[in-house]
């Protein structure tokens, strides 16, 4: 963990279509090679923080970004932001695992062949090096032209991070990750978090708890589009300094 | 005690009168299939499909021109009515989703599925064939790829919203175009259904008769020039079943049974890949 910061949010407002005022007056340090986990009950405005940073409200008419999200010291809320590069910089991964109707090495090799890699070699290469970042090799190796949804659900969503990394993103965003898999899967996944937060930087929207605690370095509680309270992790968990938080994390209330 | 008597009877009664409609439904289908069967293997032998037509009134003879007729008005129709039907659809589900213009290009599609098929003929007749002046194989084409365009369409926008939302979150979020979406991902997740859907539309216009009389027309000698009058199996049943001599009876019911077959076949093939399609 270093104190570099690599996306700073500063007085980020967020409204949907109809002008809902979902973020209000959002400000947050997010550093780099961390794991930040975004807590709160559900409607809280968490998902729809983490889907400001690749832009992915931008899929829908009629939404408003107000204020900054610095990456890397660039605004990437301005519209002349080029939201391919961006994502292929800042990757998400669901709460359903998304394979593609295709192959375990296509659904790889999408993202690469998107950048613009045609090379067999290089793509073999790096579908592997990807598979094994995402500790998924060792299942998959003598099936790569299996269909991805041969998978088991666990599998499909190291798989689906596996997509994600092999573009060798600087951030990938979580958006609950393992609300939709068994204990085992779930323990995977959160060591492979662990994991990659010696590379990359990683927010995570969880809505469980403990799960925040053991993985996550900074800790961001969020209540009803507001930022109750932002800090490390321990001090969330142990020793908050709003009521709303200490009453949010020993199970009062959400 | 009477009530329940009652009941029983009212029930009896319902069962016997759906069961006898079901019966008559069925027995008609089967007198058909059956009728066209027994008088059409009776009728077929291999100079059906390797001799033209013999002048009128001269025995032998068969139906080359028309069965290879057919297969190219159908194929052209198919090239013509696919690709926009397919990317019509794509636009509905796809660029159009939620706007009122994919619903109403929705209604009218499925009005049109239901316009009487007469009326797709005549109005080629009016837009093609009278201002150029003759008859033409592409005018026929053209009036069948008119009736897929709405089958093909609505079986491709319903195939395409089948496919799960998420999955284009997910590859918008890797730095995917739109366009590379649908063609890369949306596509392939719903490969067998709009297939299938295509399929059904052929099966749809394969035994058309109605729009190919004001078009295509007929022709009694061998051709493939697209741009004069053709000849097609299901025309050449109606002016065979029409005429007056036994051979040309026999003829026609080959030729029925040939498309039915052949109908019955894409059909059946169609059905198996929803079928299968639905199971994954």
């Amino acid at each position: 963990m270093t104190d570099a910061i690599e996306l700073e949010i500063r007085g980020l407002n967020f409204y949907y279509s109809g002008n809902t005022h979902a973020l209000k007056n959002i400000n947050l340090p997010i550093y780099k090679q961390s794991v930040t986990a975004l807590i709160g009950p559900s409607g809280c405005g968490k998902t729809t923080l983490l889907r400001c940073f690749n832009r992915m409200h931008d899929l829908y008419p009629k939404h408003r970004y107000e204020g900054e999200i610095l990456f890397q010291g660039t605004n990437l809320l301005v519209n002349a932001i080029d939201l391919i590069s961006l994502r292929s910089r800042i990757g998400m991964v669901f709460q359903k695992p998304t394979p593609f109707p295709m192959s375990i090495f296509e659904n790889i090799a999408y993202g690469l062949k998107l950048k613009g890699i045609k090379k067999k070699s290089e793509l073999a290469d790096r579908v592997e090096r990807a598979l094994k970042h995402a500790a998924l090799w060792d299942e998959v190796k003598d099936k790569l032209n299996a269909s991805a949804y041969d998978l088991s659900g666990g599998q499909q969503q190291r798989l689906v991070i596996a997509r994600a990394l092999a573009v060798e993103p600087e951030v990938l965003l979580f958006d609950e990750p393992t609300s939709a898999l068994d204990p085992i899967s779930t323990s995977k996944i959160e060591d492979l978090v662990m994991h990659l937060k010696k590379e990359i930087t990683i927010i995570i929207v969880t809505h469980n708890m403990q799960q925040a605690a053991r993985i996550s370095d900074w800790t961001g509680f969020l209540m009803l589009g507001e930022m109750i309270e932002f800090g490390k992790t321990e001090k969330i968990f142990t020793a908050p300094s709003e009521k709303l938080t200490e009453d949010y994390v020993t199970g009062r209330f959400g | 005690m009477n009530q329940e008597k009652k009941r029983k009877v009212e029930g009896f009664i319902a069962l016997l009168l759906s069961t006898l409609a079901a019966f008559c439904g069925l027995f008609w289908l089967i007198f058909i299939l059956g009728d066209v069967l027994i008088h059409g293997i009776g009728a077929m032998n291999l100079s059906l499909f390797m001799h033209d037509p013999a002048p009128a009134g001269v025995q032998g003879g068969g139906l080359r021109n028309a069965f290879l007729g057919h297969l190219m008005i159908t194929s052209f129709a198919t090239i013509i009515g696919v690709p926009v039907g397919v990317l019509g659809g794509t636009f509905l589900a796809e660029y159009a989703r939620g706007r009122n213009i994919s619903r109403i290009i929705s209604i009218l599609a499925d009005i049109m599925v239901s316009v009487p098929s007469i009326i797709i003929g005549t109005f080629i007749y009016a837009i093609m064939v009278k201002p150029i002046g003759h008859f033409s194989g592409w005018a026929g084409a053209l009036a069948l790829a008119i009736i897929m365009i709405p089958v093909v369409l609505r079986t491709t926008e319903d195939m395409l919203s089948l496919v799960p939302w998420t999955l284009r979150e997910a590859a918008f979020a890797l730095g995917a175009p739109y366009y590379k979406v649908i063609v890369q991902v949306v596509y392939r997740g719903a490969a067998t259904g709009i297939f299938t859907g295509i399929l059904l539309s052929i099966a749809r216009v394969a035994g058309e008769t109605a729009p190919l009389l004001f078009t295509a027309f007929n022709n009694s000698f061998f051709s493939i020039n697209m741009n004069g009058p053709m000849p097609s199996l299901t025309v050449s049943v109606f002016q065979y079943a029409m005429g007056p001599y036994d051979d040309w009876h026999a003829q026609a019911w080959a030729a029925s049974l040939v498309i039915t077959v052949f109908i019955l076949f894409i059909t059946i093939v169609g059905r198996l890949l929803l079928k299968w399609r639905y199971k994954q």
